[in-house]
């Protein structure tokens, strides 16, 4: 077998078997909480024979193993069960609620991952200049800030404020402040269902897209640049500039594709945590995702659910690795032709 | 009304104006704030209901784990969308009366045993099917068989029997209560087809409105329901209940429109809301409390000197200033107040004082080892700050109290009603005798004070099916009274519900029953422009 087929079959199988063991970790972890299933669905109020009605109808009186196999055996026919505490299929619930975590990484994606490179690229273009100083003067603040706070700020200025502001350009007539309130709307509720067209769901995303970008910036635009300036150290760069190339071109056609591997590792990460990593922001705009699911399900003990979810974002973050990994690879001649 | 004044008004509720440059220009024309702001609101409120629209409602308080059951309900989005599709038998008024629903009248024995509901003739359920006593019959056994898991079982522990009798439903009771018919105004009891027995989550009622999208934890719409019953209510076309759990996110779609109503305004925001234009905060006092709670069976909460001295060294002004923002009243270690009938107001209220408190914890002979009291942010909004302050008080009166914090998951569950002393909330009930029957009788499930007074429990009955309401009031003072002297509560406040309502919402009332005026705004209110 080619070896890169044997390297990607090798990945895959540990891949497999890192998921498997995050599921039982998962599974422990929510035996371990204290509190049970039923008294979290009925709540404080819950008398003691309600409690012992629902355990029961629940199967919570098995031992962990069993319940934990009984999960395991549905899973793999594909099916992975029904919500202890409201009784809908999980894979029903969950897809649309997947659909949505990945559709805001997407559009976050799209617009933070080239601006980062971009940026990147201008930052080593004019290092230790002003434009260098001010990319990631800029960026580094943003990545300092929490998100939650980055949200709520977007939300006083674009929500709230703007509207006001155009309410008070009083030379204006009303019917262009009407258009423009109409027009300049920043949903601070990221609302998300199927009766919108496609435009209207970014519009209603637009404040989440431009926190999650100003989050990731920072860390993918500082890999970028790092790891250019390092390959433009070598021997092969400068040879480059006594040829007499453009600084850019030097950039796009010598040092970047040299460079690839570790800026594909970071933004992989970056991505990775687009998915599983924004339950913050999806509080703060109520935005229907996974994240927010997964915490109510946590909270509820709902066992099948939160081995649902911690499932797919263990399967995201390895097979986001995974890629990362076989791109790094592909550009290196080194690993691929290996002696 | 002057013409310039009406123009600028429907400008404000429009949203083209903000209110302080109305109140400006209204001034300018020689009104007063006052006069201007009372114009506004008769704007909003128009003549009468208006129909039409789409009336939004930002709600904390709902999970993706969420379900239409009515037995299943705990939190508010779930309450509010029952509310929407169905009715129980009665609600309980605004003005603490009955006001009937599936039941057009309710007749009682003059032991008040025996209970007769005669339903209303010709309602339908959104299904098409006829109410019938049969059907309120099914759900009433629904919510108390053996099997149930309803968060109404303990109310319908009490009833003996229950019957159809052509139009009438008749309820049997063990024991005579005469507050029988506000145990069925439970959000729980709402009627369902044959009970909900067949699919308890269909959504099927017999409400203003029928449930069109249900996403759990995201958003739940409702449609209006053709054939309605009643007029006065169900005035907007359609209504969407959206899930914001984040505070600050609530608030903000209230601000920038994209809500009508909130619930739970955070009090340390309610004062500068209420200044922004196109809403105001209505805070109504309801019979909600946050309490910390002693069980008076477990040392050294067994010795009554000591729980004097803590409710003495406890500051209740300071409690209500400074965790509720004024947004409630100081308690006065009974879990009653003004606003449930009967209430004696001549009992004294209990003062802070740091004499009495070091005076009554000396009589007490605690050891001086440090008394714990365990809080959780869960507990109650400003649970912990609440423990830091009564800490410091207590420590002002030489008494060691210690905080222990615990996490928020689980508190329900392993702290509360568990350890001997902890912070924790009371929602209230419709009147007195469902509040201690809940959790001041010796045989109450959640009896969290671990009261245990035969005296007590006598009384507690015999008021129940006195239908004398002097003699009543009476005895319920006399309960009240021991309690306070006696019992393990501290309570310190009682907390007002705060909810945010847009200037073009009509129709807004006070109901102290529950938030966002019994959970009924979507179904009582109107929207004007």
């Amino acid at each position: 077998m080619h070896p890169i087929l044997l390297l990607v079959a090798q990945r895959l199988a540990l891949g497999l078997l890192l998921i498997f063991a995050a599921s039982i970790l998962i599974f422990a972890g929510t035996s371990i909480l204290p509190g049970d299933v039923a008294q979290s669905i009925l709540g404080q109020s819950a008398t003691p024979q309600a409690l012992a009605n629902l355990r029961a109808e629940l199967g919570m009186d098995q031992p962990p193993v069993t319940r934990y196999f009984n999960w395991l055996g549905g899973v793999l026919q594909g099916d992975l069960g029904t919500a202890l505490t409201n009784g809908r299929d999980i894979a029903e619930s969950l897809s649309s609620r997947l659909g949505n975590t990945l559709f805001l990484a997407f559009w976050a994606a799209i617009i933070a991952v080239p601006l980062a490179i971009a940026l990147g690229l201008i930052a080593v273009r004019y290092k230790d200049r002003w434009p260098d100083k001010v990319i990631s003067a800029v960026t580094l603040t943003t990545i300092s800030i929490p998100e939650f706070m980055i949200g709520y700020l977007l939300i006083f200025f674009l929500s709230i404020q703007l509207p006001q502001l155009i309410m008070s350009l009083e030379f204006l007539s009303d019917g262009v402040r009407g258009w423009l309130l109409a027009n300049l709307r920043f949903s601070s509720v990221a609302m998300m269902n199927d009766s919108m067209s496609l435009v209207e769901k970014i519009k209603s995303i637009t404040l989440p897209i431009m926190v999650l970008t100003l989050v990731v910036l920072a860390h993918m635009m500082r890999m970028t640049r790092a790891a250019i300036l390092n390959v433009m150290q070598s021997a092969y760069i400068e040879t480059a500039e006594l040829k007499g190339l453009g600084m850019l071109r030097i950039i796009r056609t010598h040092a970047f594709p040299n460079a690839i591997a570790p800026i594909v590792n970071v933004v992989m990460l970056n991505l990775a945590y687009l998915v599983v990593g924004v339950v913050v922001i999806e509080v703060v705009f109520a935005y229907p995702g996974m994240g927010q699911y997964l915490v109510d399900h946590v909270s509820k003990r709902d066992v099948p659910v939160v081995q649902a979810c911690g499932l797919i974002f263990a399967t995201v973050y390895i097979g986001l690795n995974l890629v990362a990994d076989i791109v790094s690879i592909l550009t290196n001649p080194r690993l691929r032709h290996p002696k | 009304m002057n013409d310039e004044l009406k123009h600028l008004s429907t400008r404000v509720t429009k949203g083209l104006m903000t209110r302080r440059d109305f109140i400006g220009r209204a001034a300018a024309l020689g009104v007063t704030a006052a006069a201007a702001n009372a114009l506004l609101a008769q704007t909003a409120q128009a003549e009468g209901p208006v129909k039409g629209g789409t009336l939004r409602i930002g709600l904390a308080g709902g999970e993706s784990t969420n379900t239409q059951d009515p037995a299943a309900a705990a939190s508010s989005v779930p309450v509010t969308n029952l509310r929407l599709w169905g009715e129980p038998l009665v609600n309980t008024a605004p003005d603490g009366g009955l006001d009937f629903r599936a039941a057009e009248s309710v007749e009682a024995s003059a032991d008040a045993k025996t209970w007769t509901f005669k339903i209303r003739p010709g309602v339908e359920f959104h299904n098409g099917k006829t109410l019938t006593a049969e059907d309120a019959l099914a759900t009433l056994q629904r919510h108390s068989n053996e099997d149930s898991q309803s968060g109404a079982l303990g109310i319908m522990q009490g009833i003996e029997d229950l019957r159809a009798d052509g139009d009438n439903l008749i309820v049997e009771l063990g024991v005579g209560n005469a507050d029988l018919p506000y145990l069925m105004a439970d959000y729980h009891l709402m009627i369902q087809p044959n009970g909900g027995m067949d699919d308890p989550t269909a959504a099927i009622g017999i409400g203003a409105y029928t449930l069109d999208v249900d996403e759990p934890g995201v958003r739940h719409t409702f449609k209006k329901n053709p054939n309605y019953w009643d007029d006065t209510r169900g005035h907007v076309d359609a209504v969407e209940v959206l899930v914001l759990n984040d505070a600050t996110a609530r608030t903000a779609a209230l601000q920038s429109g994209q809500v009508h109503l909130i619930n739970r305004v955070d009090p340390k925001v309610a004062g500068l809301l209420d200044r922004a234009p196109n809403l105001s905060v209505k805070s109504v006092a309801g019979r909600g409390h946050y309490v910390f709670i002693m069980h008076v069976d477990t040392a050294p909460f067994d010795n009554n000197e000591l729980r004097l001295a803590l409710k003495y060294a406890i500051n209740r002004e300071e409690m209500v200033d400074k965790i509720l923002r004024g947004y409630g009243t100081v308690g006065n270690d009974m879990p009653i107040n003004a606003a449930y009938p009967l209430f004696d107001d001549s009992i004294p209220q209990r003062e802070h004082s740091i004499e009495k408190a070091a005076e009554h914890y000396a009589k007490s002979g605690h050891d001086g080892s440090p008394i714990i009291l365990r809080t959780a942010d869960g507990a109650f909004p400003g649970a912990v700050d609440a423990a830091a302050l009564f800490q410091q008080s207590a420590q002002a009166a030489g008494i060691p109290l210690e905080i222990k914090r615990e996490p928020n998951d689980g508190y329900w569950s392993e702290v509360w009603n568990v350890q001997p002393f902890c912070a924790s909330y009371w929602g209230g009930r419709p009147v007195q005798d469902q509040m201690y029957s809940t959790a001041y009788l010796s045989t109450a499930d959640w009896n969290d004070t671990r009261w245990k007074n035969e005296a007590f429990d006598a009384k507690l009955l015999a008021a129940r099916s006195e239908l004398d309401e002097a003699k009543r009031k009476s005895i319920y003072a006399e309960m009240g009274r021991t309690i306070r002297d006696e019992g393990g509560l501290i309570l310190p406040m009682f907390n007002d519900f705060v909810d945010g309502v847009a200037n073009n919402v009509g129709g807004w009332i006070e109901d102290p029953n529950d938030q966002v005026m019994n959970n009924l705004a979507s179904v009582k209110c109107w929207l004007t422009a």
